[in-house]
């Protein structure tokens, strides 16, 4: 492998059902800023059935070559499709870099890629940055749920790839009318598509509403919820706050609310603009799902609680009290 | 028959992970170890499949002499057999070093007696990446699934599991063999019998090195895995809480409102 053959700095644009991840614009800040500092162009990867147009998009947001691969075989993700097709695309153009969204489908899409590729692949970053002396990906990330950061390198190999957790970097601005390359790749699809491999069907997410992992305000319930129907408020308290709703291991493991719901270190890592934690006691467990979001408000009982010591603004009282009262005020 | 292969790690207890913040390094002395909490649903799933349809569990880990105590606990959990991949070669290996050497611990149990599906954990609760099954089934040539919630149906041949995406889940059809990580809302892991206690202190521990798997070793360890740990720290959270005042909840609800209105917030 000669590295000096590997050339810019590549994102993968995830698309799910015809819609573009909010993350692309992420990783487009994120790429455009590593770009500019190897003096190397940004590049966008759409991979889909029909994604050709969101490439102009891309380009507004940032990126100078969207490289669009279309075929029906990849209208849904299927692992060993998508990660072939992907390795394919690497061998053919040589990316330096290249970021993918710690999404679910990221996740996976970007483990199995780095091993068919050959490279060394970086898990869920929230900090990206070019070492000035060697030209390398410093990528660092949170380890032991959030208790300590780790800065990784990958020296020898290309492209050095790294998932990038979601809302770890703001979200690109659009340039209307900025102008770029689309480059329609030559990819035999069908090759990769595996045979030992079905997509059945896809189920939609029964509660609809915004999803956690792109909600700018999430309203949290704790066991201090104390039933089912106590979500209920904190729904319409997120609904005003255009947010989301979500939970700590409580109320998931008591069935008040589904488990997709549950931030922490066996749910989900989320980083809202704003995190309203109602009943939830602030264990380390929880913490390491949203520790990283810009602004914590507790409300909580026990004004000793962890969370409480932890949030930027604190608010002792009950939350049957407090809440409703919030709504009025926002009225 | 199934024959399904379990990858655990024997990882510190989450609750009580401690950190030096002078050097940044997990505090070891004292850490209690146990099995990485995901595994434990991979394990679980693993046995309720077995018990289902019939077959046999074996487990692999890779890991330093003390990881044995992950094994017996696996016997422990309804685990048949357990396997150990133990050598200094595989010492500090990162994800894509640490699958491939697993892959070949696979390959080498299912030349013993064919394999046809292996179900890891979503992550780990120390590293978090979420890798290792989605690179083994790479290494292996074989179809994965991830974010697994629930087996919607399994025969001799394939499995059909939904997974969940961020809008929704996900049905997908696998034929064997194939690898599933799994979230924790798959199952409940059941207690541990008083007959699988008494059989996890005299079952045989399989160690095998390197070589004994046909591992590569210009591809397994600190010196040879593609990435590296280049600096750690102990991230600052500098949080000077505002209290937020008032008579009762209502006039604090009113300010914390005001103060989130004031600073942008909402």
């Amino acid at each position: 492998m000669n590295l000096k053959d590997y050339k810019n700095v590549w994102i993968f644009a995830q698309v799910q059902r015809g819609k573009l991840s909010l993350t692309a614009y992420e990783l487009l800040t994120a790429g455009r800023k590593l770009a500019d500092e190897l003096g190397e162009k940004l590049c966008a990867v759409l991979l889909g059935s029909q994604v050709k147009n969101h490439a102009q998009d891309l380009i507004e947001h940032g990126a100078d070559i969207v490289y669009v691969c279309e075929d029906p075989a990849l209208e849904n993700y299927m692992d060993d499709t998508y990660a072939r097709v992907l390795a394919d695309l690497v061998a053919q153009y040589k990316p330096n870099k290249f970021l993918i969204p710690a999404t679910n489908m990221g996740r996976s899409l970007s483990a199995k890629t780095a091993v068919l590729v050959g490279t060394g692949l970086t898990a869920d970053a929230t900090d990206v940055t070019i070492n000035p002396a060697d030209g390398q990906l410093h990528a660092t990330r949170p380890t032991f749920g959030g208790n300590l950061m780790a800065t990784i390198t990958c020296a020898k190999t290309r492209p050095e790839m790294c998932s990038l957790r979601p809302m770890a970097y703001e979200k690109a601005a659009a340039n209307p009318g900025r102008k770029g390359e689309i480059i329609i790749t030559k990819v035999d699809v069908k090759k990769y598509v595996s045979p030992l491999a079905q997509f059945v069907e896809f189920i939609q997410s029964k509660e609809g509403g915004i999803d956690l992992s792109e909600a700018e305000v999430i309203v949290a319930g704790g066991r201090g919820v104390g039933k089912k129907e106590g979500f209920k408020l904190l729904e319409k308290l997120a609904a005003r706050l255009g947010g989301a709703v979500a939970a700590s291991r409580g109320p998931v493991d008591s069935g008040w609310i589904d488990y997709r719901y549950q931030v922490g270190l066996t749910g989900r890592t989320v980083k809202p603009k704003l995190y309203i934690a109602c009943g939830i006691s602030g264990q380390i467990q929880h913490m390491a799902g949203m520790s990283g979001a810009n602004v914590i408000v507790a409300i909580n009982k026990d004004p000793d609680a962890p969370m409480m010591k932890a949030a930027h603004f604190a608010v002792e009282g009950d939350l049957y009290d407090v809440i409703p009262a919030m709504l009025d005020a926002l009225h | 028959m199934l024959h399904i292969v379990s990858c655990v790690k024997q990882t510190p207890k989450s609750d009580n992970v401690k950190i030096d913040p002078a050097t940044g390094c997990l505090v070891r002395s004292g850490t209690e170890s146990a099995m990485n909490p995901f595994d434990e649903f991979a394990l679980e799933e693993a046995v309720t499949l077995k018990e289902q349809v019939g077959g046999k569990v074996s487990v692999i880990t890779m890991g330093p002499p003390q990881a044995e105590a992950v094994l017996r606990d696996s016997i422990a959990r309804g685990a048949d057999e357990v396997f150990q991949l133990g050598d200094r070669a595989f010492a500090g290996s990162d994800t894509w070093s640490t699958s491939y050497a697993l892959s070949k611990g696979i390959e080498k149990i299912s030349s013993l007696q064919k394999v046809d599906l292996i179900i890891c954990g979503k992550q780990t609760n120390d590293s978090d990446t979420g890798h290792i099954g989605p690179q083994i089934s790479a290494w292996l040539k074989i179809p994965n699934a991830a974010f697994v919630k629930k087996v919607v149906r399994v025969n001799e041949k394939s499995i059909v599991v939904e997974r969940l995406t961020e809008d929704g889940s996900e049905i997908v059809e696998l034929q064997f063999p194939c690898v599933l990580s799994v979230v924790k809302e798959i199952n409940k892991p059941r207690v541990r019998s008083v007959k699988g206690r008494m059989l996890a202190k005299r079952a045989p521990v399989t160690v095998w090195t390197a070589d004994d798997v046909q591992a590569d070793k210009t591809m397994l360890g600190i010196n040879n895995c593609p990435t590296r740990v280049v600096k750690s720290f102990v991230p600052k959270r500098e949080v000077n809480a505002t209290v937020v005042e008032g008579q009762n909840g209502k006039e604090k609800a009113a300010k914390l409102v005001e103060l989130l209105k004031e600073n942008n917030y909402i």
